[in-house]
C-alpha cells in the first residue's frame, strides 16, 4: 500500500515526516537497517529521487546514518528520538488547541472534555 | 556526458498552424518526466520529433547527441498514443515480432508482466478491450531496455488498480541512465512518482521544474496549478 500523501505540499517533506513518525512510533527501533532508496520509494509509490532527497534531510538532522558499504541506518542517540517525538507531540498539541479554540470553546470546556478521552 | 535528450529551438508547423514554437530543453538521465499541456499544445508533435517521425521546421532533436535515426530508434522505446498492433495476431506472435525487431527487448521480462496483469498469451489483438490493448502496448513497449522511454497516454483506457501497477512497473523498471518522458493528462495520477514536469502552452514550454520546486514555490499540487494556468 502507498503512503498517504497529501497534494499541496513537497513530497519529500511528506515523506521525511512520515518516516520521522515511524521513527517515534517504534517501529523503526534505534539502530534498525531502513530498506534500500529504491525499495522505499517504491513502497510509497514516489519517485525514488525523492526519496533520495528526504533520506538526505533525515541523514543532515542526525536521525539516519549512513555507512558507506552496509546501507542506512537510525540512529542509536535515543536523547535525538525522544527530542523529536517531544517536537511532535508539541505541534500535536498546539495543532489542536488552536482548531478546538477557533470553534470556541473555553479551556474548561476543553479540559472537561479531554477527560472523557483520557479514562 | 552528454545529456540523453536535447531540444534546441525546435518549431514545427503543419502549413500555417504552429504546433511548436522555439522549445529548447535538456532532459537528464535517470529521471521520470512529466509532459503537460492541455489538448491540442503540441505534446504528441514534441514525442513524434524525438522519435523522428516528424523532421522539424527549425531547430534539432538530439538524443545521445545525435539527431533522430536508425542509433536513436533502438535508444528510445516510443509508445504511441494510438493502436498500432496487428489485431490478427495473439500476445506471445507480438512479443516474438518485438524480440525480432528490437535486440534489447527483454522477453522475460514481457511475460512477467503479462502474468502480473492477467493476460492471456493466446489472446488475439482482436478479442482485447480498449484497456487490455493499452496495457499490452505498454508492456511491449517497457520490456525494451531503452534509454529513453517516450509514453504518449499510457493509461487513459486502464483502470485504477491496473494504473497503480503499471506506474510501479514504470519505477520499477527505469534505471540512473535512463530517462521516462510520459505525457498524460492524469496529473494526480502520475505526479508523485515525477521528477520533473515540461508543461506546454500553445507550442511553447511554460514551465520546466520539478514537481516539488511546483509545490514549495505555488503551494499547489501539479495538477491545482495545471487547472489554474489552463482554466477555461
Amino acid at each position: 500500500m502507498s503512503w498517504e500523501l497529501t497534494s499541496d505540499r513537497p513530497i519529500y517533506i511528506q515523506l521525511v515526516e512520515h518516516i520521522k513518525f515511524d521513527i517515534i512510533s517504534g517501529r523503526y527501533k534505534p539502530g534498525d537497517k531502513i530498506e534500500p532508496v529504491r525499495e522505499l520509494a517504491i513502497k510509497a509509490s514516489v519517485n525514488p529521487n525523492t526519496m533520495q532527497k528526504a533520506m538526505a534531510v533525515l541523514e543532515q538532522s542526525g536521525l539516519i546514518y549512513s555507512n558507506r558499504t552496509s546501507g542506512r541506518f537510525i540512529t542509536d542517540d535515543e536523547e535525538l528520538i525522544t527530542a523529536l517525538k517531544a517536537s511532535i507531540a508539541e505541534a500535536y498539541c498546539r495543532d489542536f488547541i488552536t482548531k478546538i479554540r477557533q470553534i470556541g470553546y473555553s479551556n474548561d470546556e476543553i479540559r472537561d472534555n479531554l477527560n472523557n478521552y483520557l479514562i | 556526458m552528454t545529456p540523453l535528450l536535447e531540444c534546441r529551438t525546435l518549431t514545427k508547423k503543419y502549413g500555417n498552424t504552429l504546433a511548436l514554437n522555439n522549445v529548447s530543453f535538456t532532459l537528464e538521465r535517470g529521471r521520470i518526466v512529466g509532459l503537460l499541456g492541455p489538448n491540442a499544445s503540441g505534446k504528441t508533435t514534441l514525442i513524434k520529433l524525438i522519435n523522428g517521425l516528424l523532421t522539424p521546421t527549425s531547430g534539432e532533436v538530439l538524443i545521445n547527441g545525435m539527431r533522430p535515426g536508425i542509433e536513436s530508434k533502438l535508444s528510445v522505446a516510443y509508445l504511441p498514443d494510438t493502436m498500432f498492433l496487428n489485431d490478427w495476431m495473439n500476445v506471445k506472435q507480438l512479443i516474438n515480432y518485438y524480440s525480432d525487431f528490437y535486440s534489447n527487448f527483454d522477453v522475460d521480462k514481457a511475460y512477467d508482466m503479462l502474468k502480473r496483469l492477467n493476460i492471456d498469451e493466446k489472446m488475439r489483438v482482436k478479442a482485447m478491450s480498449k484497456g487490455t490493448k493499452e496495457k499490452v502496448q505498454l508492456i511491449l513497449t517497457m520490456s525494451r531496455n531503452a534509454d529513453l522511454y517516450c509514453l504518449d497516454e499510457p493509461i487513459g483506457g486502464v483502470d485504477p488498480a491496473s494504473r497503480d501497477y503499471i506506474l510501479s512497473t514504470i519505477l520499477n523498471n527505469y534505471n540512473e541512465n535512463g530517462s521516462i518522458l510520459i505525457s498524460t493528462h492524469l496529473i494526480s495520477d502520475v505526479e508523485q512518482i515525477l521528477d520533473d514536469v515540461l508543461m506546454i502552452r500553445f507550442g511553447c514550454l511554460y514551465i520546466h521544474k520539478t514537481v516539488d520546486e511546483i509545490r514549495e514555490e505555488k503551494h499547489m499540487s501539479v495538477d491545482e496549478l495545471f487547472r489554474e494556468v489552463f482554466r477555461c
